[in-house]
């Protein structure tokens, strides 16, 4: 079967695929170290992160530490699941074409 | 190689950094490892004239008070605070920890990953545990006057705490860490040159790692 079957469309963005990639080596990670992570906006991670929990790849969770609010998100069974397939097929790709 | 196949390599490769970027603290910079094993140096230059002034006597008094009848199985906190060479290995220790934080401070502002992070409380927690239990257990065998095993001591803890706290920063602190380690072992068999091997582990091979790291990663 033809390896870009399985590329994921909602990896194809580097943001949220970035958001992924630390998910997949971090328990949790909260909105800061993400922002910091990926030197973007407030407004551009939002999106994207609602883009992944829309999807079903992320989980969202938020608390308080002190006063302030403090939102960590976790990657899902569904998300780790997507996120492997599409590295394999990456992968595939690279080889199949060498 | 065509286009397509380049772009997925690149993907691959973005995938790589973020993980690696996102549960590591790369900020550790070589200059901090220079400044650190030069304090060291001059900690070790130090303590060895105090030991020649004192014709051994700094150290006879640390040592073998076992044996003697006026000492009566450990030293008080105030008995060894008065000591030259406790008093030398305070400073630097501190003048070590200050300055080395101060460059990878600097460094943390360049690559604007923040200092106190997540990546860089994880790596800070793993290098302490095995540094405070190691602290606490020399702290023992200098109470009990049983001065020889602290170099090889302090070289032993502080070769696992490398090593066990190299899985949050860069790879090459591993090396550091096996490098220590086997310089501890080594002094185990030639007690009484404690100086030496601490003044190679913490002065020569920091300063080593720390010029190898910052021709790599740091010099523009």
């Amino acid at each position: 079967m033809n390896p870009i079957l399985h590329l994921n469309k909602v990896f194809d963005n580097r943001i949220r695929l970035g958001i992924m990639s630390a998910l997949m080596v971090n328990e949790e990670i909260n909105f800061n170290d993400l922002k910091e992570l990926l030197q973007i906006t407030d407004g551009n991670l939002a999106s994207h992160i609602k883009g992944l929990e829309e999807s079903g790849y992320i989980q969202v969770q938020k608390g308080f530490i002190g006063r302030k609010t403090n939102t960590t998100y976790k990657a899902t069974e569904v998300g780790f699941l997507a996120f492997k397939q599409h590295l394999t097929a990456l992968e595939k790709m690279i080889n199949g074409t060498k | 190689m065509n286009n397509a196949d380049l772009k997925q390599q690149e993907e691959l490769q973005h995938i790589k950094q973020m993980m690696e970027r996102s549960s590591r603290f790369f900020s550790l910079s070589g200059l901090s490892g220079i400044a650190a094993g030069t304090c060291a140096l001059l900690g070790a230059y130090f303590s060895r004239n105090v030991i020649i002034k004192s014709d051994g006597a700094v150290l006879q008094n640390l040592d073998n008070n076992l044996y003697l009848s006026s000492f009566n199985g450990s030293f008080s906190f105030s008995d060894l605070i008065v000591n030259k060479l406790v008093q030398i290995a305070i400073i630097t220790f501190v003048a070590s920890l200050v300055s080395s934080f101060v460059f990878t401070f600097l460094r943390s502002k360049n690559t604007n990953v923040s200092v106190w992070g997540t990546t860089s409380k994880r790596l800070f927690i793993n290098l302490s545990v095995p540094l405070i239990v190691g602290g606490i257990f020399l702290f023992k065998l200098i109470q009990f006057g049983i001065v020889g095993l602290i170099a090889p001591g302090c070289l032993i803890f502080y070769g696992l705490a490398l090593v066990n706290a190299s899985k949050y920063t860069l790879n090459e602190v591993r090396y550091l860490g096996y490098m220590q380690l086997l310089l501890g072992i080594l002094n185990l068999w030639f007690i009484g040159k404690g100086l030496w091997f601490w003044a190679i582990g913490f002065g020569g091979l920091h300063i080593i790692y720390g010029l190898i790291m910052w021709l790599k990663y740091e010099r523009q």
